[in-house]
């Protein structure tokens, strides 16, 4: 699991062998692939990208083409230990909803995302006075998939609301693993292990 | 690769889902690649409504090359270096299966005597085959179109015979529309007063205008509208001008009218008819108590499942309904939606993402 990128990675360690796992927003199949030949995990994925799914379908992992908004609705509950959803909350129409039904299908779910409050965004926005490029937002204002930029302080607040609870957390700066001091400045993403409060 | 037609007897009556029964089925099937000594690495597809056996070997009619020889044989997506793969002509249909042109007891060809049959029976008689070659378990049902009905009835009915299950362009159902343009085949079948009431196997003319218009209109329906415009546009045949009269002025005329009758050399009427019914009649839900996640309930299969996009007889929205009731069912599944410009028939073209799904989903 070498290969994985750093949140993938955490999520690789921690998640339980020959469990059950649906990672939304796949990809290319990279964490469905090492659960897959590490853990002996029945790994399930969804994409929307076609070439992703094509490309995870190849390798032999069990991957659908779909939208989560729309066909996460189509899984009963519980129907998998753990549901993941690295760096795509961001992307959801609603993420508050996507959240709710990410605690629905699985029993746990890991969510990693950018953190926009990252001393590099706020610098970029108060002294540049412009959308912050970085390389975890690589994607210029007009083009990005991103639609609701969160802070670790807000997604915090959000799973409070939703009577989610945090059982562990982990944060990223330059693909490596920080402490948990001030992570709202020093962080660039952030990774959640949650469960239904 | 041979072309020989080879034909087993069915040791027993053929029981089928209209009632009674059918005795002394034939089934003829073509084989490919070796069956491991554990008979672990046996593959059955299923052909298609106006398919047949001849998968990767030269048709015995036509002279042409097998229907999906693009895609399997010695290191292609489906390596016959590796797997066995069987596939029999469905009963009903007439490359040597029984059908309504075979012999009845009284000798005479079967012609409308012949029972209505379903996509069950037909994959039935394909189990009963399966028995009689000593292949317990499939490593794999694969097909397209009425051949991923198969599959997907295989893997509802006989969950325990085959690891994965493997459907292109399919759909779980016979929609409305699909219904309509089938029973436009069979009027125009039936509205040829050469079909005789099916009785026409001893007569001087065959009921070809009529088999001919039915295969010009389902030809219709397996190409998509950019498809047809790019290959024939509005362009003439052979000609500088339109002739003013009912000739094949345009391409796209020649093209279907070459279709028609090249069909009815290698197909016959009785059997266009009773393959459309089947698969008019086929609703993998409805054999399920209305539900079609309870038609994988017991399956233990990964199935994979492939629309294209320019694919409007058997929608992506198909596929997705079929997704949908193997996720409530927790089988592992596999879906995607590829990008190909030909419409339904895409499943038999040149499509590298097909390729790569296909091996993909059969080596993993």
């Amino acid at each position: 699991m070498a290969d994985l990128r750093p949140d993938l990675a955490v999520i690789a360690d921690h998640i339980r062998p020959h469990s059950r796992v649906l990672d939304i927003g796949c990809g290319d199949g990279a964490l469905l692939a090492a659960l897959r030949d590490g853990k002996q995990v029945d790994a399930r994925g969804m994409e929307i990208d076609g070439g992703c799914v094509e490309r995870c379908v190849a390798q032999g992992l069990s991957v659908v083409q779909g939208d989560a908004g729309r066909d996460l609705a189509e899984y009963p509950g519980a129907s998998f230990d753990y549901a993941v959803l690295s760096q795509t909350l961001q992307t959801a129409s609603r993420p508050d909803r996507m959240l709710t039904e990410l605690l629905r299908v699985g029993r746990r779910a890991f969510v990693s995302f950018p953190n926009f409050a990252y001393w590099r965004m706020r610098s970029s926005l108060l002294l540049a006075g412009r959308m912050p490029v970085t390389r975890a937002l690589p994607v210029s204002w007009y083009e990005t998939q991103n639609i609701h930029h969160m802070t670790v302080k807000d997604f915090e607040q959000l799973a409070s609301d939703l009577d989610v609870r945090l059982e562990r957390r982990w944060f990223f700066t330059r693909e490596r693993p920080i402490r948990p001091a001030a992570a709202n400045w020093r962080a660039e993403s952030a990774l959640y292990e949650l469960q239904r409060g | 690769m041979s072309a020989d037609v080879t034909r087993l007897a069915l040791p027993d009556p053929l029981p089928l889902d209209g009632g009674g029964v059918l005795d002394q089925v034939v089934i003829a099937y073509q084989t490919y690649g070796e069956l491991a000594a554990d008979g672990s690495n046996a593959i059955l597809l299923c052909h298609a409504l106006s398919g047949d056996q001849h998968v990767a070997s030269l048709h015995p009619v036509t002279g042409r090359p097998g229907w999906w020889s693009r895609m399997v044989g010695p290191g292609k997506p489906i390596d016959t270096d590796r797997f066995h793969v069987v596939c029999a002509n469905v009963i009903g249909s007439c490359m040597g299966s029984t059908g309504p042109a075979s012999a009845a007891e009284d000798g005479a060809p079967f012609a409308m005597r012949f029972p209505v049959i379903t996509i069950r029976d037909m994959v039935r008689a394909h189990i009963a085959l399966l028995d009689a070659l000593g292949i317990e378990r499939l490593h794999a049902v694969v097909g397209g179109s009425m051949g991923g009905m198969q599959a997907l009835s295989l893997a509802a009915n006989w969950p325990e015979r085959a690891g994965r299950v493997l459907a292109i362009a399919t759909s779980s159902r016979h929609s409305a529309q699909n219904i309509a343009f089938h029973e436009l085949g069979r009027q125009a079948i039936m509205a040829d007063p050469a079909w005789s009431g099916g009785d026409y196997y001893s007569a001087q003319i065959q009921p070809a205008a009529g088999l001919a218009v039915a295969r010009m209109a389902a030809h219709i329906t397996y190409l998509s509208e950019a498809a047809l415009t790019g290959k024939f546009g509005r362009n003439l045949q052979d000609r500088e001008a339109k002739s003013f009269g009912f000739d094949a002025d345009f391409q796209v005329e020649s093209y279907l009218r070459h279709q028609g009758s090249g069909f009815t050399r290698r197909f016959d009427a009785n059997s266009y008819l009773y393959i459309t019914r089947a698969m008019d009649y086929f609703d993998l839900a409805e054999e399920h108590g209305g539900l079609l996640a309870n038609a994988f309930a017991q399956t233990g299969a990964r199935f994979c499942l492939v629309s294209f996009d320019s694919d409007w007889l058997y929608p992506t929205a198909e596929s997705r309904h079929l997704v949908h009731a193997l996720n409530a069912s927790g089988a592992p599944v596999s879906f995607v939606e590829l990008s190909a410009p030909h419409g339904h028939d895409s499943f038999l073209l040149d499509v590298p993402a097909l390729d790569r799904v296909v091996k993909g989903f059969l080596d993993g």
